[in-house]
């Protein structure tokens, strides 16, 4: 038996809360009671990795032998032992928890570039990254490129934010270059906030050094000495894998005074974020670092001008950052071989909603959304219709179904009236009602207004109550022109990003689906069945075959009826809670 | 100097200025509530909006600085009608009770909407309640009437360098407060009453004394120290009501909180208004330090107890020398006045024996 044996477990924070822990452990136990170490010459390994994307299907586990991988699904503790048992010693794979063909379908169309670690080293282990070209970039960029060179191979890249606004990434480091001044930092955003995003967590989580390494260029680039990385309180996982790849860097030597034996030096502190959304804004988020109350100014002066402790600092978001080592080992060439005209390479995204596979994907810009929702995503949940795509977060909008052959790059969805964001995206359909949508992103932007100015602070509040108004049946015809008005004056006049884009969502969806608003204002119907203060249950008499299971769960006591005869809600006593709507197995409640 | 036009007139101007200076040199009409030229630019209000030529959204005049050859637009209708609906924003916010605010009448908010003739407003909704008063002495707090302009924020860290208050939470909750909504404990310097544009903050010993119809302004030096701090004082019906000082003096118009709120013993009762003799000896032999008792002393005029305390001083100099008599100078007197009394108890006393109650 002179096998090579891996096994990589997801413990991302996704396959963590699946159990990712105790099945590793599990397999080391089982590895070691089988006496595998020594039975193989060349070892079994057991690999912690981070998320590969796929996190609904958790805990997703490789089994490597000799380079033959087999990939398991949905794996629990329990599962182990025969995994072991049969796959691993005798050399028969478990069929029936092998991923199927649409687990294989979820990645061809995407293109790993910056996810491409992730899943396949073990993110606490300097070594795993070193032994995939890890620290190759900076080596090559210290021992034998100037910084206006590191510049130019980025700007000829083409890269662009990745936190969402789309700045080129090569032309903010020459003005920070360029920017008078000997003390310059460089700042990693990792304060990710949009509800239902997680890019960032995941990249650092499943590869905290790519990120690192990025910082280190940027700051080589630049002439910074000092990083930052401002990271959300609420990702511990990600934090303490970040403090451990920095630790492991500095001892390493890739961090710290004396880089590769040049006069370079650069080290990285880790910054807590409390929470606030607006510190990913990045004069709040300097702001934060400086500590001081989280708000954004004015800009001019832009940052890379003058930006943390006054000094010109540079702000890149967690992917942006990560992209940096695999452009300067493969070159600018490579990287602008992904994308569009104006958008190159590749972005990660959130896929959340009603698509049946949700979870990490990366994409090429330039892909339609069809290919993401239909080919990636699998399609809609039930195969219900699909009615709109919201990208962007809370400040983005929503994209109606007739477009979803769009390319997914930063000009295109702004002209459909969304964003391309950091990477957030929303399946919607039939069952979403868009007003309802909106209400939820501005009671967000609402609550995470910093406050400081008064379009956003008292303005989102005045657009929530109108579409409180509309949602609860109490909508006026001038509702519209109000929201409309409001929106557009709030967009114009406010001080940062947070409040320029907060309308976005009242917009978008105003502008696509108005229908939807006027149901609920003239005729006081939700058409998608959300809303509850529009909503009226009753019982279809030819259906109900009066078994009384409505009866029984219903909180309020508002039905009647006899055993075997049509059953009848009491409008007035019903809460529309929906209750009896589940339960009922013969679809003879009617919401509308 | 560079060339910019505002409003289709060329101004030759320094450069780095901000838009809101160049205009506010020039007497064109911008409004504000959140900027104070003594303080750092905020943005906060938005109300200073201007449009630039080839820019894609407004931008405030207040944090802008102007650049060569640039073109602003100061007043048109779409400004105008963003102005207005943030005034409005904010009134929708406000308990719009000028009929019993104190600040009637001085009050920036009721100006702009005097200004935009807002009588009606689209956008009533919620407004903030709070109904905890501050205990602190000296400063009353109406928070729901705050508009979180900042200044008061800033003037306490800017100016004052003291910090003690902050805008704590987020969103339409944001708010000034102390530390953890205590009272308000700090040097009551009352810079921020004199900054804040509308009735949230007010000093406590003025209120319901009288609002601006009918004040007289007094313009005077303070007299509690050195400084001589100018200030204004403000009376009506022959009593001080509010102290203020403007902001064009040499100390800008910051006072402290002897000047700005220590008016009250004016019109005290037990103020003294003339020299007093003392008629009953004090008792040499007693240990104890001794109580005043206004009965051991009767008034005299000014020109009585000069002439007893030129008395006394000869016949004390006369019969124990010079060096017997000390003089203590007082940090309420000017420089002047110091200059002086040290002048006098070398020259015309002879001695050397002077301090000042600052050493102490």
């Amino acid at each position: 038996m002179n096998k090579h044996i891996e096994i990589k477990v997801c413990t991302g924070t996704g396959g963590i809360a699946a159990g990712g822990l105790e099945v590793l452990e599990r397999f080391q136990t089982c590895i070691e009671q089988a006496g595998l170490k020594a039975k193989t010459l060349t070892g079994c390994l057991t690999h912690r990795v981070g998320c590969r994307g796929l996190c609904a299907r958790d805990v997703l586990v490789d089994v490597i032998i000799d380079d033959q991988k087999f990939t398991y699904q949905y794996i629990k503790p329990d599962m182990v032992e025969r995994i072991v048992e049969e796959h691993i010693i005798n050399g028969n794979p478990v069929s029936e928890w092998l991923v199927t063909e649409d687990y294989l379908s979820f990645y061809n169309k995407q293109q790993k570039v910056v996810l491409a670690m992730c899943g396949e080293i073990d993110p606490e282990d300097i070594e795993s990254y070193i032994s995939h070209q890890g620290y190759r970039a900076i080596e090559k960029v210290i021992k034998g490129m100037s910084p206006e060179e590191v510049i130019d191979e980025i700007k000829r890249s083409g890269l662009r934010g990745r936190g969402g606004a789309g700045f080129p990434t090569g032309l903010k480091w020459e003005m920070a270059r360029n920017a008078p001044g000997d003390e310059k930092y460089i700042i990693c955003n990792a304060d990710e906030g949009d509800p239902g995003a997680f890019m960032d967590r995941a990249v650092i989580e499943g590869n905290p050094h790519a990120v690192i390494e990025g910082m280190l260029i940027g700051g080589y680039a630049i002439g910074a000495k000092r990083g930052y990385v401002y990271i959300r309180a609420e990702y511990p996982l990600a934090v303490e894998r970040l403090k451990k790849a920095i630790e492991q860097a500095r001892h390493k030597g890739y961090l710290g005074e004396r880089i590769f034996g040049t006069d370079f030096g650069f080290d990285i502190k880790i910054k807590l974020g409390a929470g606030a959304f607006v510190c990913g804004e990045e004069t709040a988020l300097i702001a934060s670092i400086e500590g001081k109350r989280g708000m954004p100014r004015a800009k001019p002066p832009f940052p890379v001008q003058k930006g943390l402790f006054g000094k010109p600092t540079v702000i890149n978001n967690v992917e942006t950052l990560a992209n940096i080592p695999s452009i300067i080992i493969k070159g600018a060439d490579w990287f602008a071989s992904f994308g569009t005209e104006k958008s190159k390479g590749t972005k990660i995204f959130a896929l959340t909603g009603k698509v049946k596979n949700t979870g990490l994907i990366e994409v090429p810009l330039g892909i339609t959304l069809r290919e993401i929702i239909y080919e990636i995503g699998g399609g809609i949940e039930g195969d219900r219709r699909l009615k709109a795509v919201q990208t962007g977060g809370p400040s983005g909008g929503c994209i109606p179904a007739s477009m979803i052959d769009i390319p997914v790059d930063y000009e295109s969805l702004a002209r459909a009236g969304s964003i391309m964001g950091s990477g957030g995206m929303i399946i919607l359909d039939e069952t979403d009602c868009m007003v309802n949508v909106a209400k939820y992103f501005l009671q967000f932007t609402q609550s995470e207004s910093c406050g400081k100015c008064v379009p956003c602070r008292i303005g989102t509040k005045r657009l929530l109550e109108i579409l409180e108004r509309i949602t609860s049946g109490r909508g006026k015809e001038e509702d519209l022109k109000k929201l409309e008005k409001l929106s557009n004056d709030i967009k114009a006049s406010s001080l940062c990003g947070l409040g320029q884009t907060a309308p976005n969502p009242v917009l978008s969806t105003l502008q696509y689906f108005r229908d939807e608003y006027e149901a609920h204002i003239f005729e006081k119907r939700c058409p998608a069945g959300v809303c509850r203060d529009l909503l009226t249950y009753t019982i279809l008499e030819e259906f109900c075959k009066g078994c009384g299971m409505c009866l029984k769960v219903c909180p309020s006591g508002a039905i009647i009826g006899e055993k075997k005869k049509p059953h009848k809600i009491i409008p007035e006593v019903c809460i529309k809670c929906g209750a009896c709507f589940e339960v009922c197995k013969f679809k003879a409640i009617k919401r509308g | 100097m560079i060339k910019v036009k505002i409003d289709g007139k060329e101004y030759r101007v320094k450069p780095g200025i901000t838009i809101l200076q160049v205009a506010r040199e020039n007497d064109i009409y911008i409004p504000t509530l959140c900027d104070d030229p003594r303080l750092e630019p905020y943005g906060g209000c938005r109300l200073c909006i201007v449009q630039i030529k080839g820019m894609p959204r407004p931008v405030t005049a207040c944090t802008t600085p102007v650049t060569d050859g640039m073109e602003i637009t100061t007043t048109n209708e779409y400004i105008e009608g963003l102005r207005k609906t943030i005034v409005e924003l904010i009134l929708s916010d406000h308990p719009n009770d000028c009929m019993v605010c104190e600040k009637a009448g001085d009050c920036s908010l009721q100006e702009l909407a005097y200004f935009y003739g807002i009588r009606t407003n689209p956008y009533y909704g919620e407004r903030r309640r709070y109904t905890t008063k501050d205990n602190n002495p000296f400063i009353e707090r109406d928070m729901e009437k705050c508009i979180l302009c900042g200044k008061c924020v800033r003037v306490c860290s800017e100016v004052q360098g003291v910090g003690a208050i902050e805008i704590a939470y987020r969103g339409f909750t944001a708010k000034v407060t102390p530390p953890f909504e205590k009272d308000l404990n700090c040097e009551f310097c009352g810079q921020c009453v004199s900054i804040c544009p509308t009735g949230a903050l007010m000093g406590k010993s003025s209120l319901g004394k009288g609002r601006q119809k009918d004040v007289k302004k007094i313009e005077t030096v303070c007299p509690y120290c050195g400084c001589g701090c100018n200030m204004t004082l403000h009376v009506l019906r022959n009593e001080v009501i509010r102290v203020s000082s403007r902001p064009d003096n040499f100390h800008e118009g910051w006072l402290c909180v002897k000047g700005r709120f220590g008016f009250e013993f004016i019109n005290s009762p037990d103020r003294l208004k003339r020299p007093l003799i003392r008629v009953k000896p004090r008792d040499k032999n007693s240990k104890e330090l001794p109580v005043p008792d206004l009965n051991d002393f009767r008034e005299a005029s000014w020109d009585e107890a000069l002439d007893l305390i030129a008395n006394k001083l000869r016949e004390i100099k006369d019969k124990y020398g010079p060096d017997a008599i000390a003089g203590l100078s007082s940090a309420r007197c000017t420089n002047e006045e110091n200059y002086i009394f040290q002048k006098f108890f070398r020259a015309v006393i002879g001695t050397n024996n002077i301090d000042h109650c600052a050493r102490y």
